[in-house]
């Protein structure tokens, strides 16, 4: 028994660690039964009642990545033996591949844009939010109001003007357009949370470089950026997350070669009914990246989050 | 290795004047001290001699170069920061070659150079170790070996002792006056810590609301204040002033103390009006013969000597004295000054009236 003030007793620990871990696996359930769908046949997936225990199978996966024809009893007979798996799942549905879905080429361009413009809007950012933080700006506080005024309206607002803007460009259903879109919105976040990193690190690091000899870039990019990496991971994720969800804008200004992967996984409806397989196995591929991402940089992010909280 | 002329020096910010019109001039070699009250413009001219900062108007001259307005990576000048400043993301050797990397040095010239420096200051065994778990005097010790590492013509320090604690700080001045003593080079120091810099400095400029108030050598700036702060911010107890309104005339050697006729140093300049008569409690003795009297309030023991603290016509007035003095409070006690040392002040402007005492050292002031 511990008579610690700041340190929880044991029966306060269990209880917290409870709280959270329920709270996890509720939060959790849905993706949880994405991904159970993703490897269900589609009878199953729409057996009522839902069934918990199923024997799995990748056709959602393979139905995924294919186009797929139907071809009478006789035709199928005569083929050669199927070469792999997916060849047999198609089979048995009375079905030869076709070929490739459109599917590869739309994650493609969600890992395009989403990457895209959350490097630019780093890029950017820090060299914004260092200029903020270090040199004397004219109506510097207006400037990063009117940076933060931005996000005070959901960016859907604009929609219609953006719509008819990127038309006129012809930035309509490109990658660029879609990048600079996605930096515009972040880059707001980008520059308040960088210069808050920033602000942190002391002044006299980079006065030190410039008397050891060094120009001001030098210093920012020797001394200020390593020392600002842990904000810039916690801004990146952000970033990322914020573009690769990002649905509105895709479904309105994508259709063909920049749509990315959350406006086409809903148009995977199958032939004769519903693939629901399909869209889970979809949106299972599609939430790896970001959970690879988070993952690698999780340590960041945490002492992201906290960072300048306590002085040490 | 160098001489610093400062000529006419301002630096403003905005509307506020950090350093106003200040000229001195800093021998090769010497240990230079800036001292003043925190506000009062010594680190603003430490930072435009290193070239962090550029003036507003003025001129920095080093060995004849005017260097005013070169960046700092010109100007062959090292730093050392208060809070050190070592690159957190580098270890002990990093931190310490990264000057001579700037210079584009050999590999194998860096590390002898690094080595050398080591052994000078004492850090060979943990120059291989991340600077986050240093104790305060080794990352003294490693600032330091970053500015000594590629011989700067001059060295900057921005009160270097001040994150140290007390009982190490002393150990450390004495450090680095060893280490500046074994170099020559001319260092230039800013502390707040009257005692630091009348102990490390061969000499001292006091500058006070952005002004040079004087500058002369640790001794000179103790016996012959210019001015009325100088006078009051050197010392501990500092110097007692007694106001009185009264005329002084050149080769007068008499000052009419309200009714008191007290000796002083021979004056060099007619002056009249509100006049102040400053000194030391070092130089006043309690003698029951002088006419000028006052009442003992309190004494504080000190050892060797003690303080007396004492009442009279002229406000308070502190005397120190040796302890072996009986003194009791109430008691009525005649005060005698030794008057060569007297320094008279006038009230409105602050500045010392010259005299035979100051006249030399109030020329360069």
């Amino acid at each position: 028994m511990s008579f610690s003030v700041t340190e929880p007793s044991s029966r306060q620990k269990w209880f917290a660690g409870t709280l959270v871990i329920t709270y996890a696996l509720i939060t959790m359930i849905p993706l949880l039964w994405i991904m159970m769908t993703s490897f269900k046949t589609p009878p199953d997936s729409i057996s009522y009642p839902p069934k918990v225990v199923y024997e799995p199978s990748l056709e959602g996966y393979v139905n995924l990545f294919t186009t797929r024809t139907r071809l009478s009893p006789e035709a199928l007979a005569e083929l050669p033996p199927p070469e792999n798996f997916a060849e047999e799942i198609v089979r048995n549905r009375n079905m030869v591949i076709a070929g490739p879905s459109k599917f590869g080429g739309r994650f493609l361009n969600s890992v395009i844009i989403g990457f895209g413009s959350t490097f630019l809007s780093i890029f950017l950012g820090t060299l914004a939010a260092y200029a903020f933080s270090r040199f004397k700006i004219p109506l510097a506080d207006d400037l990063l109001f009117f940076i933060l005024s931005t996000r005070m309206m959901p960016p859907i607002a604009v929609a219609i003007p953006i719509f008819l803007m990127y038309r006129q460009l012809g930035l309509s259903d490109t990658h660029l357009g879609m990048i600079l879109l996605y930096t515009a919105v972040n880059i707001s976040l980008a520059v308040w949370l960088l210069k808050g990193f920033i602000d942190e690190i002391p002044r006299e690091y980079e006065e030190a470089a410039l008397i050891d000899g060094y120009t001001r870039f030098q210093a920012f990019y020797k001394v200020v950026l390593p020392q600002a990496a842990t904000g810039i991971a916690s801004t990146a994720i952000f970033c990322l997350i914020f573009a690769w969800n990002e649905y509105a804008f895709a479904v309105l200004l994508t259709s063909g070669t920049a749509q990315t992967a959350p406006a086409f996984i809903p148009t995977i409806i199958g032939v004769g009914g519903l693939d629901w397989p399909a869209i889970a196995a979809g949106a299972t591929i599609f939430l790896l990246p970001v959970m690879i991402f988070t993952v690698l940089l999780r340590k960041h992010l945490l002492r992201g989050i906290t960072f300048g909280a306590v002085r040490k | 290795m160098a001489e610093i002329v400062i000529k006419n020096l301002q630096k403003n910010f905005g509307e506020f004047t950090a350093v106003r019109e200040s000229s001195f001039k800093i021998e090769d070699g010497e240990f230079f001290m800036l001292l003043g009250p925190s506000g009062c413009g010594k680190t603003t001219t430490l930072r435009m001699i290193a070239g962090l900062e550029l003036p507003s108007s003025g001129e920095i001259y080093l060995d004849g170069e005017e260097i005013s307005m070169l960046p700092p990576s010109k100007r062959d000048i090292a730093f050392v920061f208060q809070m050190f400043a070592l690159y957190p993301h580098m270890n002990v050797r990093k931190n310490i070659s990264y000057p001579l990397v700037s210079q584009g040095m050999k590999r194998r010239d860096v590390k002898a150079k690094v080595a050398e420096v080591a052994r000078i200051l004492g850090i060979e065994d943990i120059l291989d170790k991340p600077v986050g778990g240093l104790s305060g005097g080794d990352r003294q010790r490693v600032a330091l070996g970053r500015s000594i590492v590629r011989e700067p013509k001059a060295f900057m320090m921005d009160e270097p002792l001040g994150a140290l604690d007390a009982e190490f700080r002393e150990h450390m001045s004495e450090e680095l006056k060893a280490l500046h003593d074994r170099m020559g080079a001319t260092t230039v120091y800013v502390t707040h810590d009257q005692l630091e810099a009348m102990q490390m400095g061969d000499k001292i400029v006091v500058m006070n609301n952005a002004v040079v108030e004087q500058f002369g050598t640790p001794r000179d700036i103790y016996d012959k204040p210019a001015s009325l702060f100088v006078a009051d911010f050197i010392g501990s107890p500092s110097m007692n002033f007694l106001p009185f309104s009264g005329a002084v005339s050149a080769g007068q050697s008499q000052v009419a103390l309200g009714q008191h006729h007290v000796d002083v140093p021979q004056q060099r300049e007619d002056k009249q009006g509100e006049l102040v008569f400053g000194v030391r409690p070092e130089h006043i003795s309690l003698n029951d013969g002088g006419s000028l009297r006052a009442e003992v309030q309190a004494a504080e023991y000190l050892g060797t000597t003690q303080i007396v603290v004492m009442k009279s016509e002229f406000g308070e007035i502190k005397a120190r004295v040796d302890s072996t003095l009986n003194v009791t409070v109430g008691e009525q006690v005649g005060l005698e000054f030794n008057s060569s040392t007297v320094t008279l002040f006038e009230q409105a402007n602050g500045r010392a009236i010259r005299s035979a005492l100051n006249e030399e050292a109030l020329q360069h002031g």
